[in-house]
């Protein structure tokens, strides 16, 4: 199994992420996470896709949504010379005994509070996947309340990869 | 000029050469019924008795014309009963055009009466398809439509037109019909390298598929077996590219092809694969597929190439062109060990006749000689599907009509009738199974009201036969479900519709009937007792590899 991190460029109409995710779940092919919005060109959508499966999986997906008669371009990320950032929102859980604590890890990882409220505070976190991961590991001993993620999205170092 | 969008409808009907369209009429479509009331001068509009007919009946146009068939129905029950033929055509890759109507744009989305979201439910059967959501944009969507189904792999494409946008105005400006290139060499291994595989090759065999057909590269596949002396088994959907008599042709491979196209596969150092995508019914045991060859793989579509086998070269390009590059870099060559070889492979399975039924096999031959090389066949899915495949005396691409990929029972008659209606030919033959024909038999009011001259010919084994055939075989013949025990008079059904019924139980019988029904020259039934008992062979179980081959 690999993992896999797919730009896909699309024309920016209705129904085209519909389309996309209809045509992974018809084939089997697993989506880890996706992220979706218009590009500086609005008539351009850029869904970043995670994704895994076998090198013959992973070949068969990008042919497939090559298909697509909205696809407009898309690359594989290459993890060593990509930024990929994900967001992360946590609400946790705190009071006066384990707060400190808390705040301890958070800063390790540079996670920003937004929110304080009685009883509970809330983290923002910006990076990488797997950085998220193990902030995230690193909260097992606390009570998170709510959390959400955004998926990952990310961009080629660099020169322009991929337009229209 | 200013029209409004039924006429736009019409107009760019026109502007892409279409003269006949296959629908039902309904609420949401009145508009653009209207103008084809208006036009039917120029427009031939065939209303089927059920929508699923009307849009077999436009994938049997297209398969048999080479032309885009077009279908139209209303919203809702209209629309969601063309699926089964989309699907269809979907998985055979056949250009059609299917128009919706839905309603009104200010009830979307209010679970309105007769609503349905189309377009969603027919996202994986198509190969695109929109919904019109401005006036403004309805005749370059429909002029998209028309280029879409035609292009590279053709398909079908699906576009859904709220009524408020069938009487909205707009500006009208006529354009060319809709025209594609064939892209020739896309992307893959070099030609001259896979030439000298093949040149090299002691044991080579050429498989291809329906692509053929629809890339009119049977010429170049004749003209490689020649010059190279190289045997060719091929598809269901590409019976015909080769004619049945031909003696390098080895007939059909997979599931029940023929046991000499099967083990010359099995023991090639070479396959030429153009237009196929191995499927299940083909590559059985996709791991096992001419586990000693070479394999080289030749398709338009580039998510093909090892897809279900896994190949070692790849050209991803239109048949005709590669083939045609190919073609000169292939050596003249004799490979007379390797036919020598393949003669030890040809078994035929024997059959016996007589008692109260007609062998299978004689109807074919019969209906053979009848039609000659230039008659339509039109099948339904089942065991009969399989001996028209098999027994048919197969001499043109493009007369024999079947549902190969999603294998529709129920597609038979709408298909035969858009055959008939676009060709013109007479007759148009309808071969069917008593299961199959009971699914959409409700057509012959459509072959009656235009007189469309389908013969319908249906084994009868009082069984689904296929279905069956496995419990028979597979599971300790317990017949679930398969035996339904119908009463149904076929003469009595067939005359009360308004067409001529036949039965028969003997070759003579078969023959009298036949020429009855041709000299009729309208629609006819003709029913032929066959045995229940009978099979479709050879056959290799699903999964497995000639080793496993059943004669008998």
């Amino acid at each position: 199994m690999k993992k896999t991190y797919l730009s896909v460029l699309v024309d920016n109409h209705e129904g085209v992420l519909t389309r996309l995710s209809s045509l992974f779940c018809q084939r089997g092919f697993n989506i880890d996470s996706l992220s979706v919005a218009a590009t500086n060109d609005e008539t351009l959508s850029r869904v970043t896709i995670a994704t895994s499966g076998s090198e013959e999986e992973i070949n068969q997906i990008i042919n497939q949504t090559k298909k697509l008669y909205e696809y407009e371009g898309m690359f594989e990320i290459d993890p060593n010379d990509s930024l990929i950032r994900e967001l992360l929102l946590v609400k946790v859980a705190c009071d006066s005994k384990n707060r400190s604590g808390l705040l301890e890890i958070s800063s390790i990882y540079k996670a920003k509070i937004i929110d304080v409220s009685v009883g509970s505070i809330v983290f923002e976190l910006t990076g990488k996947p797997a950085k998220l991961d193990s902030y995230i590991q690193n909260l097992e001993g606390y009570t998170i309340l709510e959390m959400c993620r955004t998926g990952a999205t990310a961009l080629q170092r660099g020169d322009v990869k991929m337009t229209k | 000029m200013k029209l409004n969008g039924s006429e736009i409808i019409v107009k760019v009907l026109l502007e892409n050469e279409v003269d006949t369209i296959f629908g039902y009429p309904g609420g949401c479509v009145l508009n653009i019924y209207d103008e084809l009331y208006k036009n039917q001068d120029k427009i031939t509009h065939y209303i089927t008795a059920h929508e699923q007919g009307a849009s077999h009946a436009a994938d049997g146009y297209a398969r048999a014309t080479g032309k885009t068939g077009v279908v139209l129905a209303t919203s809702g029950p209209g629309a969601t009963n063309l699926v089964t033929g989309i699907a269809t055509a979907y998985m055979d890759s056949v250009p059609m055009v299917a128009i919706t109507g839905n309603v009104g744009s200010s009830l979307i989305g209010r679970d309105s009466f007769q609503e349905v979201y189309i377009a969603g439910i027919t996202m994986p059967i198509t190969k695109h398809n929109f919904v019109v959501r401005k006036i403004e944009d309805l005749a370059d969507t429909l002029r998209q439509a028309f280029k879409i189904a035609i292009s590279d792999r053709p398909g079908p494409v699906l576009v859904d037109i709220p009524k408020d946008i069938t009487a909205a105005v707009a500006e009208y400006e006529p354009k060319p019909k809709q025209t594609v290139e064939k892209k020739s060499f896309i992307d893959g291994d070099n030609l001259a390298e896979i030439a000298e595989v093949i040149n090299k090759a002691k044991k080579p065999v050429i498989f291809f598929g329906g692509g053929v057909k629809n890339s009119n590269a049977g010429d170049l596949i004749k003209k490689i077996i020649e010059k190279a002396n190289i045997p060719a088994t091929h598809t269901m959907m590409a019976s015909g590219v080769l004619r049945y008599d031909m003696p390098e042709n080895l007939g059909l491979l997979g599931m029940h092809g023929s046991v000499a196209a099967n083990r010359t596969v099995n023991d090639s150092d070479v396959v030429i694969t153009v237009a196929s995508r191995f499927s299940d019914r083909v590559a059985l045991s996709p791991d096992k597929f001419a586990k000693k060859a070479t394999l080289i793989q030749i398709d338009i579509d580039q998510s093909e190439i090892n897809k279900n086998v896994k190949v070692d070269y790849s050209v991803v390009g239109d048949a005709e062109t590669v083939l045609g590059q190919l073609e000169k870099l292939i050596k003249e060559n004799k490979h007379e060990d390797w036919f020598e070889k393949i003669n030890s492979f040809r078994k035929d399975v024997p059959y016996s006749t007589g008692g109260n039924t007609i062998h299978p096999k004689q109807i074919m031959d019969i209906l053979s000689e009848k039609a000659g090389e230039d008659g339509i066949f039109v099948t339904d899915v089942g065991q009969h599907q399989m001996w028209a495949a098999q027994y048919l005396h197969h001499v043109k691409a493009e007369n024999f009509l079947t549902s190969g990929g999603l294998g529709t029972m129920g597609y038979g008659y709408g298909a035969a009738i858009g055959a008939a209606i676009g060709t013109g030919k007479s007759p148009v033959y309808h071969i069917t199974g008593d299961g199959s024909f009971h699914m959409n038999m409700n057509e012959a009011c459509t072959a009656v009201t235009y007189n469309v001259p389908v013969i319908s010919i249906c084994l009868n084994n009082n069984a689904l036969g296929m279905v069956r055939q496995w419990q028979k075989i597979f599971y300790g013949q317990r017949y679930s479900a398969s035996e339904p025990d119908r009463k149904t008079d076929y003469v009595k059904v067939a005359e009360g519709f308004g067409a001529k019924g036949y039965t028969c139980s003997t070759v003579e019988e078969f023959k009298a009937a036949l020429d009855d029904a041709v000299n009729c020259g309208g629609p006819a039934w003709i029913e032929c007792h066959i045995d229940r008992e009978e099979r479709v062979l050879p056959m290799i179980p699903g999964g497995g590899t000639v080793d496993d081959i059943i004669y008998e």
